[in-house]
């Protein structure tokens, strides 16, 4: 597991790279987790963009957030808020499922 | 003090600022040259990477955008901050674990192939070219306004700024300057943002100001009261949009994924130290940006809102001394149609095109126009939307100082974004083509010789296009998005998230995808611009939001093509695994 590959090699040398078949489960379980985290946050980046700042804007506006129309205010801030908490919250669950399948660096 | 003295003093400041940064963190290495030695700090290099992003477009001209445009702009919002998302969930820790030095690097690796690192080469100084001139314009327009001296001169001596810290300190260099123009930009963005707010509805925080009630006693919230009174002026709600939903809905995931494809953000994730720190930077990053991307909708709704209730139906000789110093400087112009001494603002355009003042004054004082009028709309007033963000410390009725400091701002921003673009010039030329295409056997000198020889190469010729822009490059700056969304972008995701894409599938998904949307562009950008309208475009889309067609066009080609040819070698399906996996990042490789 160790690929500090300080050679002349673009590509890492094949030996470096896990061979064994527990680490091969390890790491195929590691990216199953990861490819079902992926797809939940990337529903939630498409839903409060596309979905809430423009495929259902009209329906929103019909609700205000203080002086903001609901639709507009995702479209113009909301959902620049949630991107941050969405990119954080990766991190932080990434980390965990890492250090799960003992994979983190 | 006087401003003009105020503005020398910043200006001159900063800059000093940045080159003593280069002088201090000068570039011994490739490494340190490439990816500033791969030990930055992730929330050191999430600032970097915002005042990397955030250009002279992003400072200067996006919250004018979103005043004269109201909801529509926000595909630029979404756009440009939704990206970051791709980038950290999609792109950057696998880059990051990959441990090269540059985007083609990755490509040429991963579908092992000297053909796909050329094409990427290709495709990133493409992209990067049309970029860079935009940012050259920026800093000789800068100049130009707030220091009196002419474009040519203003570019020329940012090229003499860039050149330094960028050829001498390379990615380690520009690392720490773009921190210290970052702090530059963000405070002189933010201190008239703050007056304005509380100026106009008592709240200072911006993002609250725009959903608070005015402070005039109305009772009515900002938005309300600005849709108001634009309806009133026969214009449309601020709050509505004009955009088809179809093009609302590409341009933005044209400019998120472009966001992700873009090389001089990339490789940003390159210099943190391991591959959990990609993720975490890519999120520092996008809340260094998001305190500009969300301040910029408040300025414009205020912004606007005070420039009718202070410049409408007001005689011009009255007018406020920013609107007379701005109408100087030829953003602003006035055109007495009905010839009552008022200045009449209203929905449509004054005249066609720019201002061509004919050096008389008029009775009120106005600067006489010979642009023949616009006899559709009672409209008599010319409005350059840059100035909202130039004009914003004047608005506020702010000391001299910040206009000093807005003037600081907007070459950090313009000179930040230019360095950052100029380092992956460098990068592609004199390692991609030159180290691992056409002259393996170089040493680490003579590459890093190499690299700053391109670096200068570069900076003429950003200098060049800066000083004698070509007509297309203000017609396809916007597009460089475009061009990476249906480019790089899939060619980097595939190669992550696909063991079975091979070189055959990328390359030919690439090239079609450049090849797609460059031609759509050019079609109705140069060819037949007069056929640029919703019902000559493919699927009602603009050119600013094709590139999301030339991504799906990039995706099924090589999906298709892949399935036809034979499968990645052994080696690359490893590279694969390898990279999925945090493990082990270790430092960048050093050849």
């Amino acid at each position: 597991m160790d690929a500090h590959h300080n050679t002349t090699e673009p590509i890492p040398a094949a030996e470096e790279i896990a061979e064994d078949g527990e680490t091969a489960l390890r790491e195929d379980a590691y990216w199953h987790e990861n490819l079902r985290l992926l797809s939940g946050l990337m529903a939630i980046w498409f839903a409060v963009s596309f979905g809430a700042g423009i495929l259902f804007r009209d329906l929103l506006d019909q609700f205000m957030l203080g002086g903001y129309p609901l639709g507009f205010w995702f479209a113009q801030q909301g959902s620049i808020y949630v991107f941050i908490a969405l990119i954080f919250y990766y991190a932080w669950r990434m980390k965990r499922i890492e250090r799960k399948y003992d994979l983190d660096d | 003090m006087e401003t003009q003295t105020l503005i020398y003093i910043f200006v001159g400041f900063s800059f000093a600022v940045y080159i003593g940064i280069a002088i201090w963190s000068r570039a011994g290495s490739t490494k340190e040259f490439y990816v500033a030695g791969g030990g930055v700090n992730p929330v050191v290099n999430g600032m970097a990477t915002a005042a990397d992003w955030m250009s002279a477009a992003s400072f200067i001209s996006m919250a004018g955008i979103i005043a004269f445009v109201g909801y529509d702009a926000s595909v630029y919002l979404m756009g440009w901050t939704g990206g970051y998302v791709l980038l950290a969930l999609l792109l950057a820790p696998y880059l990051r674990k990959f441990g090269q030095f540059t985007v083609p690097d990755f490509i040429g690796t991963r579908y092992y192939s000297k053909a796909a690192r050329v094409v990427a080469v290709v495709c990133l100084i493409f992209i990067s070219f049309t970029y860079i001139a935009g940012q050259m314009r920026g800093v000789g327009i800068v100049f130009s306004r707030f220091l009196d001296v002419d474009i040519t001169t203003g570019v020329i001596i940012g090229m003499g700024i860039v050149f330094i810290y960028s050829v001498l300190g390379g990615m380690k260099g520009i690392t720490y300057t773009q921190v210290a123009q970052f702090c530059v930009l963000i405070f002189a963005y933010m201190v008239p943002a703050f007056f304005l707010s509380f100026m106009i509805t008592g709240n200072p925080i911006p993002q609250l100001g725009l959903g608070s009630t005015v402070n005039d006693g109305s009772g009515m919230y900002v938005l309300e009261k600005l849709n108001l009174v634009l309806l009133d002026l026969g214009f449309a709600e601020y709050t509505a949009g004009q955009k088809s939903m179809i093009d609302m809905f590409a341009i933005t995931l044209a400019l998120m994924v472009g966001t992700a494809g873009l090389p001089h953000v990339i490789v940003r994730f390159f210099t943190v130290p391991k591959a959990s720190d990609a993720r975490k930077s890519a999120g520092w990053a996008l809340v260094f940006i998001a305190l500009l991307y969300t301040t910029a909708p408040a300025l414009a709704a205020f912004s606007r809102l005070n420039f009718i209730e202070t410049v409408n139906e007001q005689s011009h000789s009255v007018a406020p001394d920013w609107f007379t110093n701005w109408e100087r400087n030829d953003l602003i112009a006035f055109q007495d149609k009905n010839g009552d001494g008022k200045m009449q603002y209203r929905a449509g355009e004054a005249f066609a095109g720019k201002p061509e003042f004919t050096g008389e004054v008029g009775s009120e004082g106005e600067r006489i126009i010979a642009n023949p009028a616009n006899g559709d709309s009672e409209n008599e007033i010319y409005v350059d939307q840059d100035i909202i963000v130039l004009a914003s410390p004047e608005i506020g009725n702010l000391p001299a100082w910040v206009i000093a400091l807005v003037a600081a701002g907007g070459l950090a921003a313009a000179l930040s974004t230019a360095a950052g673009l100029l380092l992956v010039i460098s990068a592609s030329v004199s390692h991609d083509l030159l180290k691992q295409t056409f002259r393996p056997d170089i040493s680490e000198k003579g590459e890093l010789r190499a690299a700053r020889i391109a670096a200068s190469l570069a900076i003429i010729v950003a200098g060049y296009l800066g000083i004698y822009p070509p007509g297309w490059v203000a017609q396809v700056v916007a597009f460089a998005f475009g061009l990476a969304a249906a480019s790089l972008f899939p060619a980097i995701f595939m190669g992550i998230f696909s063991k079975r894409m091979n070189k055959e599938g990328a390359i030919a998904g690439m090239v079609s995808g450049l090849v797609f949307t460059f031609g759509y562009i050019l079609y109705f950008k140069l060819i037949n611009p007069a056929a640029n309208g919703p019902d000559s475009w493919l699927l009602g889309i603009s050119p600013e939001g094709i590139g999301v067609v030339g991504m799906a066009l990039n995706f099924g080609i090589a999906i298709a093509v892949a399935s036809v040819t034979a499968g990645p070698p052994l080696e690359v399906r490893k590279l694969v695994n390898s990279i999925r996996v945090p493990r082990g990042a270790g430092e960048a490789h050093v050849h």
